[in-house]
């Protein structure tokens, strides 16, 4: 048998290599910038360098192909340098402000757009969904193509009070994060259990911890042994399922959609914040997700329409109320936007301040 | 013979609309009938259709590695083979990237060519974690397509209960708000705890992640087990003649809205002669300010971080941000640097020691109270960790006068006056 190779375990790569060389010399020696257009930043040094960045959304699952022409558009106009944002815009470096123009118009005419920057509408923060996840109740890059297709303008444009961060999640862990608007699979059954395939594939006392409410117990059903869940504590968070695939939480018809606001990573101005659920039961529909990309929309514009300068989402919120903000966007106040779980009672109106 | 493409209805449909299309990648991929991957990448389009027709996922864990390594593949095998054979085992290497996710043009197309040959030809930039992520691999071509990409200098991220790949924020590379080397830090930490990255050992999953500033733009507060975020100890850096350019470019009226009374903890006020007046003990670092006027304001040069601990999204007890465990630690020195890398580790050892199997820093800090926590770490208690002291009445106080001593002794005679 031939030796098998021991792997060189090298961790994080260092990034000078790759770094585009007016980064790499005035690395922690930035004085100040701007933004001379949406889409581009401009960046002064102390040394009095200048470096312009353009930014361009991506599908983020690139092929090669796509992958290889942004290297060429990198090679042509951008000193051979690139990197990503965390929302996976890709960011191309220039030296001098006459390559800005031409940068912009090739990305464009290859169906890249320019943009991201500010107080736009950035690109959505994308989980894996069916394209390779092992637990998904819908995809994540097609509902990001289509919200994305639907707020194009709003990502070129920064037109909006502050940045919008939007995110998308394909189950109830929510790898999409927190977002000023977040888009989430909500389930709203408990799991059916293939009792026949329990007892061979989980691993039992591990699935009875997961459960958040303790629902679920071991039990014998039809002589194998077995997990039952109680369907009235059941919260339908589907925690057990990725312990135990045969507790099957995703269902085509009751894997719905839920909507929610205000969430926000940064410690600017206010404290970060969680979103708060706004809307829920709205269908899983591919390809597109209409039903969710309208209520998206309808709350995107009212923020757009009366929010201030520099307010985020959650900041207008707390402005305007929650009377308000129900009132604005039309979405219904239900017994299920008060919230029951542990600590949730921080949330009630402990105060004679009311909304009129 | 090759395979034909599959009828794909719904995903044409994802084909139209200004954005770039990943549905028109695929097809691409699946079309290249030259590549090892074009039978695959039809089969895989079939399946994402069905997904779509069905709204369900068929894709399964499984066990699939690397020499020498635990963990850094993810395992994907396909319930539906039998309609879809070719993309029956479609797995992913994470592999970290440089910090700031900064590359060439020649590193990116190695990479392009050894996942087409094999891989799949789909790579995406970047996971949620941070990671590049090579997905559509075939059992048989991990070991092999892991080789080339390490021998180009690359290694696997974490998966499972294990350090996970980390993120940084663009920071000191291009970003003058910046307040220590972002890259650094993140490598430093990360390589230091490659062991419990490459075979998962923890109770659950340790992620860190930086920010040089308080806008946190690698979302580290509510995403990262140890959240590092730069901050200043001294006074913000005031350019008053860029003030009163700024105060002339928006109107007094609109740099009072938009600076004065946006300041959350009402530390700013505007002089008669348009320039800024700062309450530096009031400030808060929350960066706003600096913000709007990138060109008057920056942060101080008494320059580290603000580290917090515990953020995690819902499951199991609910949506945690990290709290803060340390205040201030300078970041300036080589040693600096080192004191951090020993605090994670340390941190890392506690929690590997001491969380139930499946449970983050966050959930873990919850049950065992931060006190404990904070005594287990050897780090000393401070007002900065609360938003307020505590408000209920059920605690033993039979240890107060001890306490009361170890911070007089820390705080030295002033506090004891």
């Amino acid at each position: 048998m031939t030796e098998l190779r021991r792997p060189i375990e090298s961790g994080v790569p260092e990034s000078f290599p790759f770094m585009h060389p007016l980064l790499k010399k005035n690395y922690g020696h930035w004085a100040w910038h701007d933004r001379p257009r949406p889409g581009v930043l401009h960046h002064v040094a102390e040394s009095g360098d200048e470096v312009w960045t353009v930014k361009a959304g991506t599908q983020r699952q690139m092929d090669v192909y796509t992958i290889r022409r942004l290297c060429d558009i990198a090679d042509q106009y951008a000193e051979g340098h690139v990197r990503f944002t965390v929302r996976s815009n890709i960011e191309f470096m220039v030296s001098k402000w006459e390559m800005v123009e031409p940068l912009i118009k090739t990305l464009e005419a290859e169906g890249f757009p320019v943009g991201g920057t500010g107080n736009s509408v950035s690109m959505i923060s994308h989980t894996q969904g069916f394209l390779h996840c092992d637990i998904p109740a819908t995809d994540a890059s097609g509902v990001v193509k289509s919200l994305m297709d639907e707020l194009y303008e709003e990502f070129k444009h920064e037109e909006m009070p502050n940045r919008v961060k939007i995110t998308t999640s394909c189950c109830q862990i929510n790898c999409g994060g927190q977002g000023d608007i977040a888009i989430n699979i909500q389930h709203t059954k408990p799991p059916i259990i293939n009792h026949d395939l329990v007892a061979g594939i989980c691993e039992r006392p591990a699935v009875v911890a997961r459960c958040p409410v303790a629902a679920i117990r071991p039990a014998l059903v039809n002589g194998k042994p077995s997990l039952e869940v109680d369907e009235k504590k059941c919260v339908c968070c589907g925690a057990c399922f990725p312990p135990c695939p045969p507790m099957q939480i995703n269902d085509p018809v009751n894997s719905k959609i839920a909507i929610w606001v205000g969430g926000k990573h940064s410690s600017t101005r206010s404290k970060p914040a969680f979103h708060k659920l706004v809307a829920a039961g709205i269908p899983n529909n591919p390809p597109r997700w209409p039903e969710a990309a309208e209520i998206v929309k309808k709350i995107l514009y009212a923020y757009k329409e009366d929010a201030r300068p520099w307010e985020r989402m959650n900041e207008w919120i707390e402005r305007i109320g929650w009377p308000r903000f129900f009132e604005i966007t039309g979405l219904p106040f239900t017994k299920y936007h008060l919230d029951n779980w542990r600590g949730g009672r921080n949330s009630l109106n402990a105060s004679a301040h009311i909304h009129f | 013979m090759s395979k034909k493409m599959p009828e794909t209805p719904m995903l044409d449909q994802l084909e139209g609309g200004p954005w770039p299309s990943f549905v028109t990648g695929l097809k691409r991929l699946a079309e290249s009938e030259d590549k090892q991957y074009a039978d695959r990448m039809k089969d895989l389009l079939g399946q994402l259709e069905h997904s779509y027709q069905t709204k369900k996922g068929y894709w399964k864990g499984g066990t699939v590695g690397v020499f020498g390594y635990g963990g850094g593949i993810i395992p994907r095998f396909s319930e539906v083979a039998d309609q879809f054979p070719e993309s029956a085992e479609f797995h992913t290497l994470r592999v970290m990237p440089p910090a700031g996710m900064h590359y060439n043009t020649d590193i990116l197309r190695k990479m392009c060519d050894i996942w087409e040959e094999h891989g799949s030809g789909l790579i995406a930039f970047h996971g949620q974690s941070g990671d590049i992520m090579f997905q559509g691999c075939s059992t048989d071509q991990v070991q092999p397509a892991f080789d080339k990409l390490n021998e180009l200098g690359f290694d696997l991220g974490g998966a499972g209960p294990a350090v996970r790949t980390s993120i940084s924020c663009v920071g000191a590379a291009r970003c003058e708000q910046s307040c220590f080397d972002e890259a650094k830090a993140l490598r430093m930490n990360v390589n230091a705890n490659l062991d419990d990255m490459h075979r998962p050992s923890l109770p659950y999953k340790f992620k860190f992640k930086f920010s040089g500033c308080a806008n946190d733009c690698s979302n580290a507060t509510q995403r990262a087990d140890m959240a590092v975020i730069g901050t200043w100890r001294d006074d913000m850096q005031v350019n008053q003649e860029e003030i009163k350019k700024k105060v002339a470019q928006l109107g007094r009226k609109e740099f009072i809205n938009q600076v004065i009374r946006m300041c959350p903890t009402q530390a700013l006020g505007l002089n008669d002669d348009d320039t800024l007046d700062v309450d530096n003990k009031s400030c808060v670092r929350c960066m706003h300010c600096i913000n709007v006027c990138t060109k008057a304001l920056k942060p101080g040069k008494d320059r580290g971080v603000t580290i917090l601990l515990g953020g995690k999204r819902t499951l199991k007890i609910g949506d945690l941000f990290g709290t803060v465990i340390v205040p201030f630690m300078p970041m300036q020195s080589d040693e600096d640097y080192e004191n951090l890398v020993e605090l994670g580790q340390k941190i890392i050892e506690f929690f590997a020691e001491n969380a139930l199997e499946h449970e983050r820093t966050g959930e873990m800090i919850e049950r065992i109270g931060l006190a404990n926590f904070l005594e287990g770490i050897g780090l000393d208690v401070d007002p900065n960790m609360v938003s307020q002291p505590r408000t209920n009445p059920y605690v033993r106080t039979d240890g107060w006068d001890d306490e009361v001593a170890k911070w007089n002794a820390r705080k030295g005679p002033a506090a004891a006056e």
